[in-house]
């Protein structure tokens, strides 16, 4: 799956601030919570990118942006060429067929009172030049098919099954439009470790079925390792490493990856002696209020004065062949397994 | 987690699931949406059919009251002064009141104002309460704002006072008393209902199904319609057919102080409010009356109850 084509989505300087106000008739503006601030890259036909990040580094605010549920405050989102950000009324709406998603929570996402029926078969009713009526039902029991449930529980609920189960549904909610893009927003963190891995087996089938690509948001290394192409790693809402997956987890070269990567649970106890274990200090700082030059710079044991005045870009840098944003960035490899 | 295996906590097609599944879901081959699902679970409830029978008596004595009792209550020349306070008898089974007329025939008769009084009013502060809750929970910023200070103004005005003044003012013109009693209690009465629907659908848009259905490109109609208006209905049910009561309750006080229906026309809570001078003389021609309410405000509250029950899948 390497990419050849041109990209489908282009991403380009996304910026989103939310603003923060004060006052009650009168609103004053008094700053802002930079939860995506400049992200730009590139998604292919057919691959996986993974995002990875700590809680409120900015990842669903990401995903958001890019299903156009939040106007970006700058920056621009293409699929195939047209912009998506901006799109309004008809035109949003048929955009909408070629990018979407998957949700966290397998338990608040589908409606309590519509049957499964009625949950996968809604993208139908929207977008009524799909499928014409008739063939809706069918085509729901197919889709129940394609995501491993049994088509005859179409007209249950979704109290009736597992959290696996409904993750499914949820996906097969998605597939129904026949997007080419899907974004996964922690699809799997909300699901035991066992439904974990049917869950993301049954995304990476998928993906070979339809040629799907995958925008995979996650918190959990391991996971996006399995299932990602490549991996984009954020914090504070900037993208501070993008390479391919063996890249970035192999050869880490900017020093947050690292210290992400240090924190994985290693299972065999013979390498497990051999790892280096980097602990940061302190908490990630207030995206309203984000450091100077490098966000990552004051809990990073690199900083030095130029971190403060300068903010590195996302570069291919000397001595490594990825991206990556740091003015000091060296390939390092901390897990040292093989 | 290397090859892609056919998930194992997937049920087996034809298997028997775990827990007995309600009946409307072994038809598997008809389509079956909420409400369908709805109606053939009320109809197995033992409470709905029991309130369902109770308004359909109820809905037949107002429409047709002469089949219930050979005494026309409307004809004066039934009534005897003489023998006014009278106790059961024979002919007059729930006795006589202060006018010397028959108890139960006017029970009877009084079925249909006050039945008119409470479902309208009920209907009317639903649809617009419900509507104006729904829009302003689910758009919220200026629509929000602006509704919420309009039902500000509303609860401010107490109520029997602002009732009073609605009924007074156009009283006389021409609209019956009648009408004038349900749209004073509505204007006053609604409020009630759109906060209570605003709250649910605050609730209800938070969640993630939502944001799902936006993503898949739904209007703003579909949003309101298909996913907040069934999370959100059940405490409106809940509020609307207690309030049912409350609103019979409240045309006896608007009668009792002049504005309400008043004599020759008859309603319970005219009969109420006429018997309860003489109360310690004569308890029953306010207890029957009484009792046709209660009963009233009974059935419709086990029919709320069990429509709301058999709206959550959760509960079938």
């Amino acid at each position: 799956m390497a990419p050849t084509s041109e990209p489908i989505l282009e991403v380009r300087d996304l910026v989103k601030h939310f603003p923060l106000t004060q006052g009650i008739v009168v609103k004053r503006q008094i700053g802002a919570i930079k939860a995506v601030d400049g992200v730009s890259f590139d998604l292919h036909r057919g691959e996986t990118l993974g995002i990875v990040g700590e809680s409120g580094c900015g990842k669903s605010t990401l995903a958001k942006v890019l299903m156009a549920l939040e106007r970006p405050t700058s920056g621009s989102v293409k699929i195939k060429g047209r912009e998506i950000a901006h799109a309004r009324g008809g035109e949003l709406k048929r955009m909408r067929r070629n990018i979407q998603m998957v949700m966290q929570d397998p338990y608040t996402s589908l409606n309590p009172r519509m049957t499964v029926g009625d949950i996968i078969g809604e993208p139908y009713d929207i977008h009524t030049e799909v499928a014409p009526r008739g063939d809706r039902r069918k085509k729901v029991q197919e889709l129940l098919e394609v995501v491993g449930l049994n088509p005859d529980h179409i007209n249950r609920y979704p109290h009736q099954f597992s959290g696996g189960q409904r993750q499914r549904i949820g996906i097969a909610r998605g597939l129904a439009l026949q997007p080419e893009i899907i974004v996964c927003d922690e699809p799997v963190s909300a699901l035991d470790v066992s439904i974990q891995a049917q869950v993301i087996n049954l995304l990476e089938r998928l993906q070979d079925e339809f040629n799907l690509a995958y925008i995979f948001i996650a918190h959990d290394l391991s996971v996006v390792r399995h299932i990602a192409d490549r991996v984009g790693v954020m914090y504070l809402g900037k993208l501070v490493e993008l390479g391919k997956d063996t890249e970035v987890y192999d050869k880490p070269a900017h020093p947050y990856t690292q210290a992400l990567l240090s924190a994985v649970p290693v299972p065999d106890p013979e390498g497990r002696e051999l790892r280096e274990r980097i602990i940061l200090q302190g908490d990630p700082p207030s995206p309203a209020n984000p450091p100077s030059g490098c966000r990552f710079r004051t809990r990073c044991w690199k900083a030095q004065e130029i971190c403060a005045e300068e903010e590195p870009l996302l570069q291919i840098r000397p001595g490594t062949a990825h991206e990556s944003a740091c003015h000091f960035a060296e390939t390092h490899d901390v897990v040292h397994i093989g | 987690m290397s090859d892609i295996q056919q998930p194992a906590q997937t049920l087996p097609p034809n298997a028997p699931s775990g827990p007995p599944l309600p009946r409307s879901t072994k038809k598997e081959g008809k389509p079956a949406s909420l409400w369908s699902d709805a109606w053939h679970d009320l109809r197995r409830r033992p409470i709905f059919i029991v309130s369902a029978i109770l308004i359909a008596v109820l809905v037949v004595m107002a429409l047709w009251p002469s089949l219930f009792t050979a005494i026309d209550p409307n004809d004066p020349r039934t009534c005897e002064l003489a023998t006014a306070r009278q106790g059961p008898s024979g002919g007059h089974i729930f006795g006589r009141d202060n006018l010397g007329c028959d108890v139960y025939a006017r029970s009877i008769y009084g079925a249909a104002n006050s039945l008119l009084i409470g479902i309208s009013t009920t209907l009317a502060t639903s649809l617009i309460g419900g509507m104006f809750g729904l829009a302003a929970g689910y758009f919220g910023g200026v629509t929000d704002t602006l509704a919420s200070r309009l039902t500000e103004i509303f609860f401010a005005i107490p109520s029997i006072l602002g009732a009073l003044l609605i009924a007074a003012t156009f009283r006389g013109g021409p609209l019956s008393s009648i009408t004038l009693v349900i749209i004073a209690l509505t204007v006053l009465g609604w409020p009630m209902t759109y906060r209570i629907m605003r709250a649910a659908v605050i609730t209800a848009k938070s969640q993630d199904f939502v944001v799902a259905a936006k993503a898949l490109g739904a209007g703003h109609m579909r949003i309101m319609m298909r996913h907040l208006l069934p999370n959100a209905l059940a405490p409106v049910i809940v509020i609307a057919t207690i309030n049912l009561g409350g609103f019979i309750a409240a045309e006896a006080a608007l009668s009792f102080l002049g504005v309400g229906v008043t004599s020759p026309d008859i309603s319970w809570g005219l009969m109420i409010s006429d018997a309860r001078n003489r109360f310690l003389d004569a308890p029953l021609p306010l207890i029957f009356p009484a009792v046709f309410l209660s009963i009233t405000v009974l059935a419709f509250i086990m029919l709320g109850d069990a429509v709301r029950d058999a709206l959550d899948p959760k509960l079938r």
